[in-house]
């Protein structure tokens, strides 16, 4: 098997990259890529069939908050609060997408929706002050050495194998998606919703599952981040702004590829961290001046992103025989 | 009835009046080119800011200038991609969104500015009214009235609603659809500037102003009935005592999580919007 070396060599280099990295703060770059792919993968999941979400930030905030909010208070260990967190979202995704499916709220109105589900998300976070701490945000209680209960490690190798756990299982996630029946069902659902029903594809619940999986995924990866950063903020972890964020990154990287919203992670970060870096703090949103024009760019001339765009020029024989993408 | 509710739904109904404003401008467009201006409330943001730097012929020159950038949007975002799937559009104008809240963070900092104009607060049945408010409400349904008289009346508000009704039949008409679509750009874009000219009488400005009335303004337009110019008006009344008297209540995040749970719930029962036709 060929193909299997390139894959196999790539994650021999990743299993190693914490001992041959220069620096701290490469590794916790290499960190917010992973977890940040993983999330922009979960997103994807749904983007790819025309599902636009714009309220994922909404998950984020769950999965982070639920976890943080009981270690905090009941001083439950995130091993529970995390599957917590995580139902929370998957129920919160059930309530809104149910009727959204079964009633044919499509295309616009759909993002609309989703979008309002992160506002709700957001204000209820800022409303709830009191435990919460508003819009000024809330630090999980530390604890004084490392610790595998309370997942605190001063060690960034620990999150990072973490993360790249997490990242791996995303992208299997996806690709048992991408092979499955439900995923030939979802392409046809997305051309023509009245047809694919008509063939007896099972509307409603096909497009339940994928964004049950993806609610889910996009809300443990909110609370690894979470326990990662050590500081949740209601407009970093829920709201508009991140929901949003986390659209462009899945599409420039390019959404119909299992490696595209990776990419889209490593782009929006290097590229966010080089402009910081390079501008300084005297040039306050240079960075998301360029990035916002390279979204428009990237939309109106290559809506299949990085990698659908460097894959629709490869010969056709250098790339794994398959059926036709999208 | 208690008089602070009744203070509480007064000033839900002037908040109306601007939001009612923005959603007319948002319904034209979608109405009319059938693409979603994700960025809307930027541009409301850009206007606002004109009006703070400029404030001596701030209101003319903000309408123009942002009527000028309504233009703009057309011709550098919408126009490659009429043709694309409805969701790439609305994602180009949510990249444009970025780009002006950034750009207006690298020019002005993320400072909050006012003009410094403080109006009086008017004392009325021992209810406080702002005079800002009551303005911005004037002013707000008195630009509706004229936009409604200009759609109604004159021959190019005829094309534009036309164009919005059949897109095929008013070609053959002789009307030249490229040329409606930025005059529709440019007058949702005075609609924005308009609005920036009333909220700031009554806001700090500061980059991400935009995300304060952005959502709102859509879930408004959704309600009325995407494309339904009285159907926002009304839309936008409802929701802004919703907010106000939540408010009130509760408090003013709870007050706007009511509007739009309030929205969700809508959208399933009537998803065309509650003045939508099916």
């Amino acid at each position: 098997m060929s193909t299997r070396a390139p894959w196999l060599a790539g994650l021999a280099a990743l299993a190693a990259l914490p001992w041959l990295s220069p620096s701290a703060y490469f590794l916790h770059i290499v960190i917010l890529i992973l977890i940040w792919g993983f999330i922009y993968t979960a997103w994807s999941l749904m983007g790819k069939f025309g599902l636009v979400s714009l309220g994922h930030g909404a998950f984020l905030g769950t999965g982070a908050y639920t976890a943080g909010l009981l270690w905090n208070f009941a001083g439950l260990t995130p091993w529970l609060g995390i599957p917590i967190g995580v139902a929370l979202a998957v129920l919160i995704a059930v309530v809104i997408g149910y009727p959204c499916f079964r009633l044919k709220v499509v295309g616009h109105y759909f993002a609309l929706v989703t979008l309002a589900l992160a506002e709700v998300a957001r204000l209820s976070i800022v409303a709830a002050r009191d435990i919460t701490g508003g819009s000024l945000g809330m630090t999980p209680n530390g604890v004084p050495t490392s610790s595998w209960i309370a997942i605190q490690f001063a060690d960034k190798r620990y999150f990072y194998f973490l993360a790249l756990g997490l990242w791996l299982f995303g992208l299997w996630v996806w690709r048992r998606v991408d092979t499955s029946m439900a995923s030939a069902a979802l392409e046809a659902i997305s051309e023509d919703e009245g047809a694919a029903a008509a063939i007896g594809i099972h509307v409603t619940r096909q497009k339940l599952t994928v964004t049950i999986i993806s609610a889910a995924m996009t809300a443990l990866g909110g609370a690894l981040y979470g326990q990662f950063v050590m500081y949740l903020n209601p407009d970093t972890l829920a709201g508009v702004g991140v929901s949003l964020q986390i659209v462009f990154a899945a599409i420039a990287g390019g959404m119909y590829s299992m490696l595209g919203p990776t990419v889209g992670a490593v782009l929006t970060i290097v590229l966010g961290e080089a402009l910081r870096v390079w501008f300084g703090t005297t040039w306050i949103g240079a960075a998301n001046t360029i990035y916002g024009i390279l979204l428009v760019i990237f939309i109106i001339y290559m809506p299949r992103g990085i990698v659908g765009l460097v894959a629709s020029r490869l010969p056709a024989r250098l790339l794994p025989a398959r059926r036709p993408a999208l | 009835m208690d008089i602070y509710l009744v203070e509480a739904l007064l000033n839900g109904l002037l908040l109306g009046g601007v939001l009612a404003l923005l959603a007319l401008g948002l319904n034209l467009i979608f109405g009319v080119i059938d693409v979603v201006w994700i960025a809307y409330a930027e541009l409301v943001m850009c206007g606002m800011y004109v009006v703070y730097w400029l404030l001596a012929l701030a209101a003319l020159i903000a309408i123009l200038s942002v009527a000028v950038l309504g233009l703009l949007v057309h011709q550098l975002i919408i126009a490659p991609i009429l043709g694309s799937p409805a969701i790439n559009q609305l994602l180009a104008t949510g990249g444009l969104l970025f780009f002006l809240q950034s750009f207006a963070t690298l020019l002005f900092g993320t400072d909050f500015r006012n003009i410094g104009l403080r109006l009086p607060i008017l004392e009325f049945a021992d209810m406080n009214v702002s005079f800002a408010r009551l303005i911005a409400f004037g002013v707000a349904v008195l630009g509706a009235g004229a936009l409604y008289g200009f759609l109604s009346k004159s021959f190019l508000g005829t094309a534009i609603r036309a164009i919005g009704q059949d897109r095929e039949i008013v070609g053959l008409m002789g009307v030249d659809q490229r040329r409606i679509y930025l005059v529709t750009s440019a007058i949702g874009g005075a609609l924005a500037g308009l609005a920036a000219c009333l909220l700031v009488l009554q806001y700090d400005v500061h980059p991400f102003i935009g995300l304060s009335f952005g959502p709102i303004t859509f879930m408004i337009c959704v309600l009325g009935g995407l494309g339904n110019m009285l159907g926002g008006f009304v839309a936008a009344f409802i929701m802004s005592e919703i907010i106000s008297v939540g408010g009130f209540y509760f408090s003013q995040e709870i007050g706007e999580v009511l509007a739009f749970v309030v929205f969700i719930a809508l959208i399933f029962v009537r998803p065309q919007g509650i003045f939508g036709r099916s």
